[in-house]
């Protein structure tokens, strides 16, 4: 995701030179990229290959897996699982939407707003990240515990009987809860929401919002009309960025959530981890993949940035 | 008009209000952190505030195994650092600076790691480990952290030697410089800054990854395989001395590298 580490362009522009200087040999970029791109290979692309044949096996730990082209591995594993395969898009989808929009003012905020405390607010968005984020998901539990202040506030202010009737909390608590988990995933993804939202529109021309301004279009219009389309790239690949970590992980689910709050990760995790059952994890590590996959390709078809990578 | 005043204020700073609430959001939980380092809980769990004590700071090595997993979690992240940052620079120059054959499945290959969710990443490297026979442990660990680093660092780099304007190196080779002193006293320099963020990426990366450190650890215990344990078996409040110092470092560090960079600019103009 270029839009997070692209540099500013050159100051002059530099004269194509596409021909590098002769003496360095045909040879000398296959001898730069050969340990890196093996290492790729071995351990990313081999791995994904082995994990295909494990999904097709059967067998036990005692007698050992063969390959049996046992594909109803796939629908078993889809018909036990599909409630966790659910709540994986609905949480990551749900996180992501909330992300987007308690990101954007923010990045909003550093990128016109923040003036010469722009670099201070930019350290306080990346500084947690130094702070383990176990240690900071576990915060939470503090934070949401029942009857505490923000469950209290939340209470009151009926945001709670909302989310009871959306069927995301239960009573009175938040904890072991659809919100807690949200929460949590929404909180752990957050900056890498608000990082590309803010190299888009730091790009955008400042004259664009008075020229705006002079063709007397109000701030709301001049936002949804100028700002938020030249935005596009960062709000593409912000949500990507949020989107895929989100809907693997099982980390929220575990530390915030309860068994009703499982997600496909935990699945997949338990399965590998503790009932040792590998070719129906392999299975859903896949479907996960290969959901995972179909969904970014459409995604960046129908939002037209086939140059985000 | 008494009322309209704060109204149209409210209005014209409502996405600085919203801004600032995400902030918020996002620093509660260290400060939480922060907070719950100078507890005394009662129980095995530091979650409910007791009271105010300074002893987790006193000793924070007090906990059997944590500082343990701490300097194993650096080691790891060192080594992968090196590692990450060799192979991606050495990439990362190649897409840059030469034409060759696969550019476009290499680009992929180089993409897929950083759009695959982590869990698939660990659970399939682990079936290549119990496939090879491959004893799980911190050779397992620092392969699958070099793997996922790899790929952040070579976008950082390649971002940086993109922008690199060629005619240097050619004024270099013009001033009968060498190819390796082109490299060392032109390049190497130039496209230090994109190096530096690519491997302080993969430290940052390395040292917090859990979740393909779980699947491929075996016994061995990082610093957040310590925490995920605690997690189940009672959390000491040594964690979040350790969270504590982390942020701090971090933010002292950054505001200082920030001061360096401020002074080099002004005496340079």
């Amino acid at each position: 995701m270029s839009t997070l580490t692209e540099a500013p362009p050159p100051l002059a522009p530099a004269p194509a030179a596409e021909r590098p200087p002769r003496r360095r040999g045909r040879r000398t970029p296959y001898w730069l990229l050969l340990p890196g791109i093996l290492w790729l290979l071995v351990f990313f692309a081999l791995p994904l290959v082995y994990q295909a044949s494990t999904s097709v096996q059967t067998g036990s730990l005692e007698e050992g897996y063969k390959v049996t082209w046992h594909f109803a591995a796939y629908w078993d594993a889809l018909h036990a699982y599909w409630p966790q395969f659910l709540r994986s898009v609905l949480y990551a989808g749900s996180a992501t939407v909330l992300c987007l929009v308690l990101g954007y003012p923010l990045a909003y905020l550093i990128a016109f707003r923040a003036g010469r405390w722009r670099n201070l607010v930019m350290i306080l968005v990346v500084a947690p990240f130094f702070t383990s984020f176990l240690i900071r998901t576990l915060a939470w539990k503090t934070i949401l515990a029942d009857g505490g202040p923000v469950v209290g506030a939340l209470d009151s202010l009926h945001v709670l009987s909302v989310t009871n009737w959306l069927g995301m909390t239960d009573g009175h608590r938040v904890l072991a809860t659809p919100l807690a988990v949200v929460c949590g995933l929404t909180y752990n993804f957050l900056p890498f929401m608000i990082l590309p939202l803010y190299t888009s529109l730091e790009r955008i021309d400042g004259r664009l919002h008075e020229a705006a301004g002079d063709l007397y279009a109000t701030p709301l219009t001049t936002f949804r009309r100028v700002t938020f389309p030249l935005s596009m790239p960062g709000v593409v690949s912000g949500t990507l960025l949020t989107f895929i970590p989100a809907s693997g992980d099982y980390v929220n689910s575990e530390l915030l959530g309860s068994t009703n709050t499982q997600m496909i990760g935990n699945v997949i995790q338990s399965q590998f981890l503790r009932i040792l059952d590998y070719p129906t994890a392999a299975a859903l590590s896949f479907l996960l993949m290969a959901a995972i996959l179909i969904m970014v390709t459409l995604y960046i078809r129908r939002s037209g940035t086939e140059d985000l990578v | 008009m008494p009322l309209k005043t704060p109204l149209r204020w409210l209005r014209r700073n409502l996405v600085v209000l919203a801004g600032l609430f995400t902030l918020g959001y996002l620093l509660l939980p260290n400060v939480v952190v922060t907070v719950f380092s100078f507890n005394r809980p009662r129980g095995r769990y530091n979650y409910a505030w007791q009271e105010f004590s300074t002893e987790a700071w006193r000793q924070p090595c007090g906990v059997a195994g944590m500082c343990g997993s701490l300097s194993l979690s650096l080691q790891i992240a060192v080594w992968a650092t090196l590692g990450a940052t060799v192979l991606g620079t050495m990439i990362a120059f190649a897409l840059v600076r030469y034409r060759f054959r696969a550019r476009g499945p290499i680009n992929s290959l180089i993409f897929l790691p950083m759009a695959m969710p982590e869990v698939v990443m660990g659970a399939s490297l682990l079936t290549l480990f119990l496939n090879m026979g491959a004893q799980l442990g911190f050779w397992t660990v620092l392969i699958a952290h070099i793997m996922f680093c790899l790929s952040f660092v070579v976008t950082a780099v390649k971002a940086r030697v993109m922008s690199m304007d060629p005619r240097l190196e050619q004024a270099a080779q013009d001033l009968y410089a060498g190819p390796a002193q082109t490299f060392l006293r032109v390049t190497l320099p130039i496209a230090a800054p994109g190096i530096a963020a690519g491997a302080l990426l993969a430290f940052a990366l390395s040292f917090d990854d859990f979740i393909i450190t779980n699947f491929n650890a075996g016994s061995t215990v990082t610093f957040p395989m310590f925490v995920w344990g605690s997690a189940q078996r009672g959390t000491p409040v040594q964690i979040n001395v350790i969270g504590t110092a982390m942020f701090l470092l971090a933010v002292v560090c950054v505001l200082g590298a920030m001061a360096v960079g401020n002074r080099r600019r002004r005496r340079t103009g």
